[in-house]
């Protein structure tokens, strides 16, 4: 057992001391490093270590947390009292309870890549210089990198509980972006590139600048679009937050505590059957993959929706045993700070058959959305309405035509997803609203407003 | 109260700064922090979420021409400053720099009567039980209330390669509440908050007030129409309508984007971007409020900064390193969320003056437009200054007179346009609390002003 897994057993014991019936100690240990690049400089070096470890407590049927950051003997004692206090301050929940076992953890290879350990800064700071460079090669109009980051994290999670689940996995990620600015005749276009992988040995420098400098100059003389009704193609990187989105929606919290648009759905038709999600806490591609979940429930692949209906909500211990359901392996955290809740883990939206030109032909005159801003304030969470700020490119005869900014677009969820009318073949990775792997989405109709 | 001696002896701090300044640099300085907090929240009437932590940790970084060397690790033994100094020193190749004794100068912290830390747990839930009344008292169309109470206490000590040696003990408390209404298919919610750089004190005056409010907006939602789309006279809210200039301009003004050519009004200091009716400031010493602090987190003392006068751009927001390169003084902006981050040029509170035009004036003028009480929240590009706003209590203005709610409303413009369309500011007058992110780290900031008008802007609406 490594020491940190020894601090979390400890960490359990003193709770129990301490007055808890039950108790659960998630504890981890990350080293972190990030390069911050401008102007052909390296701007920033960072190097981090951080531990920290977090306890859920049983008072009968009160649950308080406690977390902190000094795992010596005195300090966990310290974390052990704040908890047991805190679930004092607590009401009674009927559905209360420490997690039981459910199964065994799949045995998962891969999580860590050693060339985050082999790679030395100097080697990282060349690759985020690499991508920065990238852009301004890529395109004479790209003038400046508003900033180029490299950022790699290696962790170490160990779980006990007084019921008895026992786990420990390491897992390694490291992504690269930047910003590039291009300048037009009217005004300067920002473009975001980035790549997401394991280690820094799969990431390719050279198109995540290319990417970063073809979105700000396909920007270049962009100008607002007519108000209507009109097919609309969402870029993978849009449709992944909206994605993210019904991820939440998805979630058993929301939904037995009448804050979700899904809540009344369960096996209603939700989506045409042109879209189909799956969670998966196991895709090994995955960024939220683990062998369990933040309360030690194995990982699985669940599947949300599919032929169009709702198959089922995603759970944890708590939403399982208040809905009367199993738990799905979907206890998500931010990390020690906080406890576990229901969350998605991997988002996938399964592939279709059309390839990028074939959908942008199948929407024939629409708008093409590149980028949507103001998601987590323009969207209500209960009814799923939104109206959000957007920019991108029309569709004209079906191809890509003028670049369009200052537009809003408008739907709810369902009504949207019903309107999917092709999914492209091209999936990609997206780490905004959770970690989403979804193609283009064609939508048949919403409201686009512009002048 | 502790000083910032307790929480980084300065003997250690010298040899902590000594080691990170062994390979080279111009600069180095050590930032160590404990911090503390609880959190409760009321749901369904119950109780729950309650969360108590204790943090501490340091960061130590090192500045060589243009590049910061930075390492931050968990814990204050100075086993472990040391070990963050060697990490940060680690990739310099350059001759030994000495760095000069500390001298110690503190200022006053922002004033706490009532440390929250000393109110048991159990009172702070009677809060909530409060509040959770009251938002249900406030309508039968009320179907889901919920409410949250947050204290935090922050204790930081900066030291530096200058001799700078200073420290701050924050604390800051908040309640916020949802209401959720329901009348047939129709479901709206609402929230408020209430926050200061303050203790208990600031529950004295009826905090359970900000639940009712919150229930009000959901019920007013109820008989929302959907909002309109085009271009029309937008009139701005006080108080958290200040979100609206934090985003379009403020984040403009930080000095860091100012540099790299990021921001609209990188090259405009000295030049009118408003009309003459039009001063802003930045202010970190405003008593109590959310954004306030005794120093920024490089120990620069906080102060009141005009941003603009008369509608001229007179000034920026500076941190050491971005007030050094243009040889200009530090404001006091130089913030992080934690030590476990690299301060970078924030805001602290900012706002819109007072004006001298009566609310009523403002929206009396307007025969068709838009009034936009709150948002959601907002983004804004700074390099290009587009920006996107969600409101989430919106009203027409027909005749001059603010008629009916609009729901799924979005203020969509760009930066420079449409703060040079200000031609009317309020008398009235309040600050709101807010949380800015930034770079990745979010810290507390006010935002403030009267009513507002925007003589043209685009509201996107799900009116077709």
């Amino acid at each position: 057992m490594s020491e940190l897994a020894e601090q979390a057993a400890d960490a359990v014991e003193r709770a129990i001391a301490a007055g808890a019936g039950d108790a659960e100690a998630y504890a981890s240990e990350a080293e972190n490093r990030e390069v911050r690049v401008h102007g052909g400089e390296v701007e920033s070096l960072t190097a981090a270590t951080q531990r920290g470890l977090g306890l859920r407590v049983w008072i009968g049927r009160r649950v308080g947390y406690g977390f902190g950051t000094d795992l010596s003997a005195g300090g966990l004692a310290g974390i052990a009292a704040r908890a047991v206090e805190a679930a004092r301050a607590a009401d009674e929940d009927e559905f209360a309870a420490p997690p039981t076992a459910a199964g065994e953890p799949t045995a998962l290879d891969g999580l860590s890549d050693p060339s985050r350990g082999e790679w030395s800064i100097d080697r990282v700071a060349e690759l985020a210089l690499a991508v920065e460079r990238s852009a301004l090669a890529a395109d004479a109009r790209v003038v400046a990198v508003e900033q180029a980051v490299y950022f790699d994290s290696g962790e170490r999670t160990a779980l006990a509980a007084s019921a008895g689940a026992r786990a420990e996995y390491e897992t390694s990620s490291c992504y690269a972006y930047l910003q590039a600015l291009a300048e037009g005749e009217d005004g300067r276009e920002t473009g975001l590139g980035f790549g997401l992988a394991r280690g820094p040995a799969g990431l390719d420098a050279e198109s995540i600048g290319r990417e970063g400098a073809e979105r700000a100059t396909e920007m270049i003389g962009s100008a607002k679009p007519p108000s209507r009704r009109c097919p609309v193609v969402l870029d993978p990187t849009v449709a992944a937050s909206f994605v993210g989105l019904l991820g939440s929606a998805a979630g058993a919290n929301a939904v037995q505590r009448g804050r979700s648009p899904l809540a009344a759905m369960l096996g209603e038709q939700v989506a045409s059957e042109a879209f189909v999600l799956h969670d998966d806490g196991l895709d090994p591609q995955g960024f939220a993959t683990a062998p369990v979940d933040a309360e030690g429930a194995p990982r699985r692949r669940t599947a949300l929706i599919e032929g169009g209906s709702l198959r089922t909500f995603l759970y944890d211990s708590y939403t399982a045993r208040r809905g009367d359901a199993a738990s799905t392996g979907n206890a998500g955290r931010s990390g020690y700070r906080s406890p576990p809740s229901v969350s998605a883990s991997n988002l996938i939206v399964a592939p279709g058959s059309a390839s990028g030109a074939e959908l942008l032909g199948e929407a024939g005159d629409g708008v093409y959305v590149s980028d949507v801003a103001g998601l987590h304030s323009g969207v209500n969470p209960v009814t799923g309405v939104f109206s959000v700020g957007a920019s991108g490119r029309a569709i004209e005869g079906g191809e890509l035509g003028r670049p369009l900014r200052e537009f809003t677009i408008a739907s709810d969820l369902v009504s949207m997803l019903r309107a999917v009318r092709s999914a492209g073949s091209q999936p990609r990775w997206v780490p905004f609203g959770g970690s989403v792997s979804t193609p283009p989405l064609l939508i048949g109709e919403m409201t686009v407003s512009g002048s | 109260m502790t000083g910032p001696e307790e929480l980084l002896d300065p003997a250690v701090a010298e040899r902590v700064l000594a080691r990170a300044l062994a390979h080279g640099g111009e600069f180095a300085e050590v930032f160590a922090e404990r911090r503390g907090g609880l959190t409760l929240a009321i749901d369904e009437s119950r109780i729950e979420s309650v969360q108590s932590g204790a943090e501490e940790g340091a960061g130590v970084r090192v500045l060589s021409g243009a590049t910061t060397y930075f390492a931050h690790v968990d814990g204050l033994d100075p086993a472990d400053l040391e070990r963050a100094a060697g990490e940060a020193a680690a990739a310099l190749r350059a001759e030994r720099a000495e760095p000069r004794p500390l001298r110690s100068e503190a200022p006053r912290p922002q004033p706490v009567e009532r440390p929250p830390g000393d109110v048991p747990a159990a009172r702070k839930a009677e809060l909530l039980r409060e509040l959770d009344q009251r938002a249900r008292a406030a309508g039968g169309e009320i179907a889901q209330a919920s409410a949250s109470y947050g204290e935090a206490r922050r204790e930081v000590a900066v030291a530096n390669s200058d001799g700078l040696f200073s420290g701050d003990d924050r604390t800051r408390v908040r309640i916020g509440a949802q209401a959720v209404a329901r009348r047939d298919e129709g479901v709206e919610t609402g929230a408020e908050t209430l926050g200061a750089a303050r203790g208990f004190e600031l529950f004295d005056d009826d905090p359970a007030a900000i639940a009712e409010t919150a229930a009000r907006k959901a019920l007013t939602l109820l008989d929302a129409v959907p909002a309109p789309t085009g271009t029309m006279p937008v009139v701005v809210g006080g108080g958290f309508g200040g979100v609206l200039f934090h985003e379009m301009t403020g984040h403009g003004l930080e000095a860091d984007h100012v540099q790299k050519g990021a921001s609209v009004y990188a090259g405009k200091l000295g030049e009118v971007v408003a009309q003459p009716l039009l001063t802003a400031y930045d202010d970190g010493r405003m008593p109590g409020e959310w954004g306030s602090d005794a120093i920024d987190d490089e120990g620069a003392p906080t102060q009141k900064t005009r941003v603009i006068e008369d509608g001229r751009l007179i000034g920026f927001l500076h941190d050491r390193r971005t007030a050094g390169r243009e040889g200009v003084a530090q404001t006091g902006n130089g913030r992080r969320e934690s030590f476990r981050h690299l301060p970078i040029p924030r805001m602290t509170n900012t706002y819109i003056a007072p004006g001298d035009a009566a609310p009523e004036a403002i929206i009396g003028d307007v025969a068709k437009g838009f009034y936009a009480v709150s948002f959601g929240g907002g983004q804004v590009d700074p390099a290009t200054g587009d920006f996107v706003f969600g409101v989430n209590e919106g009203y027409l203005i027909e005749d001059g007179k603010v008629t009916r709610p609009c729901r799924g409303a979005t203020l969509v413009g760009n930066c420079l346009q449409a703060l040079a369309a200000i031609d009317a500011v309020g008398d009235d007058f309040w600050m709101k609390t807010g949380i800015c992110g930034k770079g990745g780290q979010k810290v507390p900031v006010g935002t403030g002003q009267g009513h507002v008008r925007i003589a043209a802007m685009t509201v996107g609406g799900t009116e077709a």
